[in-house]
């Protein structure tokens, strides 16, 4: 009986123990089905995603940065070049602690004070993961000692690159501009516009001038390569490349030698310099004095060297060619003078008599002529030569502002010229509705008088004023000003394309001009510069007041302190009847134009009608081996 | 003896369905450790000879009769103990963690041998009170349990915690637990979570919470989580092809050999081979419940049943960390996974369960 019962308890046993097998059967099943799900979904049907993160775990694509286009002058000598140099960069993030890492670098490699100063600026302002040049043109045995010591400055490296140089510094600074490291702002833009990746391996870009307006141009398109790389970011090979396109050369309308003898004429001046083939608008000599070193600022230029340009009472920096607003002073008789023509305000004949100082009707200020006593009789012709004050008080007044401004204009003064620059400022010619939307107040009579002589509220920038001489020259056919000649695989069209014609009657050209090529000879304003010329050559000379002068009060140039003297405008063209340059000449604080900016204007043309050079020219381009710094 | 005899001997206690399956596991798992170790014999080799080592244990223990394992049970489980006190004690630390013990002349890790004592022992226990079995006795089982796991989960070895705990509640389980009583246990488990969580380490806390978001910290302790799906997911369908796994050979996955070499192999061979795989390890395991349930004694049943379902634990804690749908727990792909002492106690315990087998078919004829 007990075996009995003992065997069905067994039994009972047994029935509870395979209930409970079988359970968990049941749970070991659903598991399994649970992990099956789980691989169909990673595996079917997110493939296509995991299969994408695997890819870009594994394929990195390395931007190989185009070698950017070197830029020439119209005879084919380098103004800006490139040039294969190491440096020694470092990745910030990837060090514990940058001044003791530094110290070390420094007994291996020459770390000067300037490279540091230079490097803890970039410090400051750098992109995240971004890697900081320490020093740059490390000789050959500097580099040599670093690598041998590299293990020991993980995240300090030695690379090979292109370098960008200007030689003619500060000859070419304003007009070059200049290259540096690209800057969060600019990555903001490069994103807007899409360009983004083709600047991935970038550095550099264009900061100003031509390196700034045509950085399209000469950056040229980024390659890529494919790599695989493992966990640790080696690579181990290359799986696709798409080679780079280098940026395109600028072949310039300067002419090199042109420049330099343009900037060795101004001596000591400062101030700026245009010349311009009518022909096409070709700038062939672009000067702003003083310049710059614009090869200090590729790699980020260090505070000290950074300061002592921005606070220069000098202002190097300002580039005062595109974007310094003067009076034109007399230079703007020629140009008034086709305006009474063309308004038929004042026959040409006709003679007034200059007592030395203008009124207006019912008024007894005097508007006095820069010659006291006066000129006697003068007509338009020599209104021009003698540069009569009093002919345009009263030639003005005749036209009115508002004709003034209409015809101005058309020279281009009030509006950009639209040269290949960034940065170009408008000037301003004034007008009566001008006067109501700026100041809220009507023109006064007495406003027309002084803008007559090229006073008041009237301002112009040199490069406009040398467009506006080299349309005068060529007959009112005005060309855009421009600066590249040829953009390298580029078809040109730039050239020879007229902005427009202003179908300015020829006799009233050839009036004018007849007097600017009269003001330059022998009882002309402008005659001393000019003696025994062997071309024939128009021109014009202009004074800008910089303090205005009260009632009765005279001009002395030694009471006023150097800043506050005239500055000096000469304008010119030649060969007169058939001209080939035409430029305008700013003296700062110079004086009187026919002393001081005309004899630039003559050294310049001398040289590019002649081939005369000035004796004693420096060279200033041969910098090749100087440090840069 | 002749070859013929000399076999049959060899065989004698040796389940060959069990053996067709753990060789095929050993073949898999020197296939795709050569491709882990990009092509490292030397890594094969010592795998080889770690199976070797292994395969002649399992011979052994096979051939063991019962009652020398019930014997054992007792003597063993003390050792273990002491080791494992010995470890919190004296032990060496190594990644953070205190698992081993040198004893002169070779380092131990005493909670590799627990997960064959702590079964044995509460097999044993069972066994022994099988007549009158109370609560009392359930009891006493799970603090026979929880003290060795207690000391584990301290060194810390959360994965291997994991396992002996897996093994010891499936004694609990098939002994009869009350179903009442799990209820209270489970709820009691989820009251005290906040406790436990509060005694887990950080590396511990890091990996549970970054199975929740393994994103948020890609690069830090979310890194094996995502290289291990990525390498799986990217496998699709058919894989990517033997020795051609991106993940796998240029370094992305973490340790590939050991812990993720489940995600070596699912890159490679892919959702079909996956399916290889599941149906090698479910015929391993249906055995093992073939066996169970054919076990004759209490004891038999008990230990047997536990061996089968730690197995499977193994494997599905693995997969499951490598899939990314379990946190980060240090435990190997059973029989595949480079290393030797678990190879070791898994073919232990198939010897005890070919041991159950064959030596009850002998029994019974």
């Amino acid at each position: 009986m007990t075996s009995k019962i003992e065997l069905r308890d067994h039994q009972r046993e047994i029935y509870f123990f395979r209930l409970r097998l079988f359970l968990s059967l049941g749970f070991v099943v659903l598991l399994l089905f649970i992990l099956l799900l789980r691989f169909f979904y990673l595996q079917v049907v997110r493939n296509g995603y995991f299969e994408t993160m695997a890819e870009s775990n594994r394929i990195y694509v390395v931007p190989i940065v185009p070698n950017r286009g070197i830029i020439t002058d119209r005879n084919g000598v380098v103004l800006a070049r490139n040039y294969a140099g190491y440096t020694l960069e470092v990745k910030p993030d990837k060090i514990a602690s940058m001044d003791a890492t530094i110290a070390e670098i420094g007994k291996l490699v020459e770390i000067k004070p300037k490279d540091l100063r230079r490097f803890n600026k970039l410090l400051s302002e750098r992109r995240s993961l971004q890697t900081l040049p320490l020093r740059t043109r490390l000789s050959d045995e500097e580099v040599a000692r670093f690598a041998a010591q590299r293990y020991r400055f993980p995240g300090v490296e030695i690379k090979a690159r292109l370098f960008r140089e200007y030689p003619y510094v500060e000859a070419t600074s304003h007009l070059l501009g200049y290259i540096g490291r690209i800057n969060q702002q600019e990555i903001d833009e490069l994103e807007q516009s899409d360009k983004a990746t083709n600047y991935l391996g970038s550095d550099y870009i264009g900061k100003t001038g031509i390196e700034q307006y045509y950085e399209g141009a000469m950056h040229g398109m980024t390659g890529f390569e494919q790599v695989e790389v493992d966990a640790n970011g080696r690579a181990v090979r290359m799986l696709s490349r798409t080679s780079p396109q280098s940026g395109k050369n600028l072949t310039l309308t300067l002419d090199a030698k042109l420049q330099e003898i343009a900037v060795q004429a101004f001596g000591d001046y400062r101030g700026a310099l245009i010349a311009i083939d009518p022909n096409n608008g070709e700038v062939l000599a672009y000067v702003s004095k003083p310049g710059y070193d614009p090869n200090l600022f590729i790699d980020g230029i260090d505070s000290e060297s950074w300061d002592e340009l921005n606070n220069s009472p000098d202002v190097p920096l300002n580039n005062r060619a595109l974007r310094g607003q003067y009076p034109m002073g007399s230079t703007i008789k020629p140009f008034m003078a086709l305006a009474g023509l063309h308004y038929n305000a004042r026959p040409a004949a006709r003679e007034i008599s200059d007592p030395g100082y203008y009124t207006l009707p019912g008024s007894s200020h005097q508007y006095h002529d820069w010659k006291a006593g006066g000129h006697g009789r003068v007509d338009l012709f020599k209104s021009i030569v003698v540069s009569c004050d009093t002919y345009y008080y009263g030639l003005a007044t005749e036209l009115g502002i508002d004709h003034m401004h209409d015809y101005l204009e058309q020279f281009g003064f009030g509006k950009k010229t639209g040269i290949d620059l960034e940065g170009e400022v408008s000037g301003l010619l004034p007008s009566t509705e001008w006067k109501m939307k700026r100041y809220q107040q009507v023109w006064y009579p007495g406003d027309t008088v002084s803008a007559g002589i090229g006073q008041g509220y009237q301002l112009v920038t040199p490069v406009q004023l040398a467009f506006a001489v080299a349309t005068l020259a060529n007959d009112g056919v005005a060309y855009r000003p421009h600066l590249v000649k040829e953009i390298q695989d580029t078809p040109k069209t730039e050239p020879s394309t007229v902005l427009y014609d202003l179908h300015v009657p020829p006799e009233h050209l050839a009036l004018v001009k007849r007097a600017m090529i009269e003001a330059l000879k022998p009882g002309g304003t402008a005659a001393g510069a000019f003696m025994g010329v062997q071309y024939s050559v128009g021109g014009k000379t202009g004074t800008a007041q910089v303090v205005g002068m009260k009632q009765g009060e005279r001009y002395d140039a030694k009471k006023l302190s150097e800043y506050n003297r005239d500055h000096a405008w000469f304008i010119a063209f030649a060969p007169a009847d058939k001209p080939r340059i035409a430029l305008a000449v700013l003296a700062e604080n110079g004086g009187h134009g026919g002393a001081t900016a005309a004899p630039i204007a003559r050294k310049v043309m001398d040289y590019y009608l002649l081939g005369i050079a000035p004796k004693p020219l420096q060279k200033v381009s041969d910098r090749a081996g100087v440090e840069n710094d | 003896m002749n070859l013929r005899q000399l076999k049959q001997r060899f065989m004698l206690h040796l389940d060959p369905m069990l053996l067709y399956g753990l060789g095929g596991m050993m073949l898999v798992s020197l296939l795709v450790l050569y491709s882990a170790t990009d092509g490292s014999w030397m890594r094969v080799l010592s795998q080889f000879v770690s199976i070797l080592v292994a395969f002649s244990a399992l011979w052994i223990i096979a051939n063991m009769p019962l009652h020398w394992l019930m014997r054992i049970a007792v003597p063993m489980y003390v050792l273990g103990m002491l080791l494992l006190i010995g470890v919190a004690l004296f032990g060496e630390i190594s990644h953070g963690a205190r698992r081993w013990l040198n004893i002169g002349v070779v380092t131990i890790q005493p909670s590799e041998l627990m997960k064959i004592a702590v079964p044995l022992m509460m097999a044993w226990y069972f066994e022994k009170h099988e007549a009158t079995l109370k609560l009392k006795n359930h009891v006493v089982a799970a603090l026979l349990l929880a003290m060795p796991v207690a000391l584990i989960v301290r060194q810390p070895d959360l994965g291997t915690s994991i396992l002996i705990s897996a093994s010891g509640f499936y004694v609990l389980f098939l002994a009869g637990l009350s179903w009442r009583l799990m209820a209270v246990l489970g709820v009691g488990a989820l009251a005290s979570a906040p406790f436990v969580w509060h005694m887990l380490h950080d590396y511990q806390r890091h990996r549970i919470l970054m199975l929740l978001d393994p994103s948020q910290d890609a690069l830090g302790k979310g890194y094996h989580t995502i290289q291990g799906m990525i390498a799986v997911g990217s496998g699709g369908f058919l894989g990517k092809g033997y020795l051609n796994g991106t993940q796998t050979h240029l370094d992305f996955l973490p340790e590939r050999s050991t812990d993720f070499i489940f995600a070596v192999y699912s890159e490679e061979f892919g959702f079909l081979g996956n399916l290889i795989l599941l149906g090698l390890y479910a015929f391993i395991i249906g055995r093992g419940f073939i066996i169970t349930a054919n076990a004759s004694t209490y004891f038999t049943r008990l230990m047997a049943g536990s061996i089968t379902l730690t197995f499977f634990t193994y494997t599905f804690v693995n997969m499951g960390m490598v899939s990314g749908i379990l946190p980060v727990v240090g435990v190997p792909l059973p029989l595949v996974s480079y290393g030797g002492t678990s190879m070791l106690t898994l073919m232990l315990g198939f010897g005890v369960l070919m041991s159950i087998h064959t030596h009850q078919r002998l029994v019974k004829t």
